[in-house]
């Protein structure tokens, strides 16, 4: 992966737009973060191999950027994405990497059903 | 405390590096002393974090990563019947718990083993491995003569709970194996083996201890969490 560069993402963005595509998108805060930090309020969420389709998608803001899909009756949403990648299978990988290396946020479309 | 001689160990874990930092000491024993060992790992990790900054890998591309970890690992111990089960990492306590306690009743029919190793329920922290711990005490109740149930617990209040572990092994003998084993799964483990290892130079006996004694306890049946 690399860290964004905004006008090389946006393209690759756009050049989903219109197409039936398969969505993973996760936050994550660690399965391990209430017993090192036991009042920490553990929240996450991830959703694998729903299919979108959106009409506009953009990236927005310095890094960690913010990157919005909007659907004809809805929106997915991400914050916090420094890295991008299109991976040897063409899907659009997108992270958000915290400083220690950890995956914080996952954004990522593909035109053929992720694994499992 | 000596490891004695088994007619079969089966050791249930949900994720590549479960075993590496508690049991691996003990998997490498059973199998020099020619107890024919089956680890089924029943993930691949897939959803782990560790993914390095700059990334060294994409969600995506884990679980390839992981599984050559899993193997070395099993290489390490000189392991040779690894089952890889095929869930995913975060999703086994959503699975339909029977199908889950099948999975378990399958791999002791199969197997026959006079030794389970899986998590302690209730005192295994992440909710695959508690999802894990359940189905292992679920298959193992429905036995009529069932094999020992050894559990791995480390839940803050396991302690104050269960007490002292009442089997400690001291693994020194196999301690090279059981750093190769948490060497093999380096992208998720690194951090952690340099910290320890800064520690062991500096004589941390709480460390050392950390690592040459693997601990257990015998699954309650008198106590049973369900």
């Amino acid at each position: 992966m690399e860290l964004v560069e905004v006008n090389q993402l946006q393209a690759a963005i756009d050049s989903f737009v219109g197409k039936d595509v398969y969505l993973h998108l996760e936050t994550t805060n660690g399965s391990y973060a209430s017993h090192f930090n036991e009042g920490f309020f553990n929240a996450g969420a991830f959703i694998r191999n729903v299919v979108i389709n959106f009409e506009l998608g953009k990236v927005v803001g310095d890094s960690p950027h913010r990157v919005g899909l909007k659907l004809p009756q809805g929106w997915v949403y991400a914050q916090g994405i420094t890295h991008f990648e299109i991976d040897e299978e063409g899907r659009l990988l997108l992270a958000g990497h915290d400083g220690t290396g950890k995956l914080a946020v996952a954004l990522q479309i593909s035109e053929t059903p992720f694994s499992y | 405390m000596t490891i004695p001689k088994e007619r079969h160990v089966l050791v249930i874990f949900p994720h590549p590096d479960d075993e590496a930092f508690g049991v691996s000491g003990t998997i490498t024993t059973h199998i020099q002393q020619g107890t024919p060992v089956t680890y089924a790992c029943l993930t691949l990790g897939e959803m782990g974090r560790n993914l390095g900054n700059p990334p060294f890998a994409t969600r995506e591309s884990l679980p390839a990563i992981r599984k050559k970890e899993l193997l070395a690992s099993a290489e390490a111990m000189g392991l040779t019947d690894l089952r890889m089960m095929g869930l995913r990492d975060k999703t086994l306590e959503f699975e339909d718990d029977e199908k889950m306690v099948r999975m378990m009743e399958e791999l002791i029919e199969e197997t026959n083993p006079s030794l389970i190793i899986t998590f302690y329920p209730d005192f295994a922290v992440h909710p695959d491995h508690e999802a894990t711990a359940r189905a292992v005490v679920r298959a193992v109740r429905r036995m009529t003569d069932r094999p020992k149930l050894h559990c791995v617990a480390f839940a803050n209040n396991t302690l104050d709970v269960l007490g002292e572990p009442d089997i400690v092994y001291d693994i020194k003998p196999v301690r090279e194996h059981k750093m190769n084993s948490m060497k093999a799964h380096i992208s998720q483990t690194a951090w952690m083996l340099e910290e320890m290892e800064h520690k062991l130079q500096n004589g941390d006996t709480e460390t050392e201890n950390w690592l040459t004694l693997e601990r257990f306890y015998t699954y309650r049946w008198d106590q049973d969490f369900e």
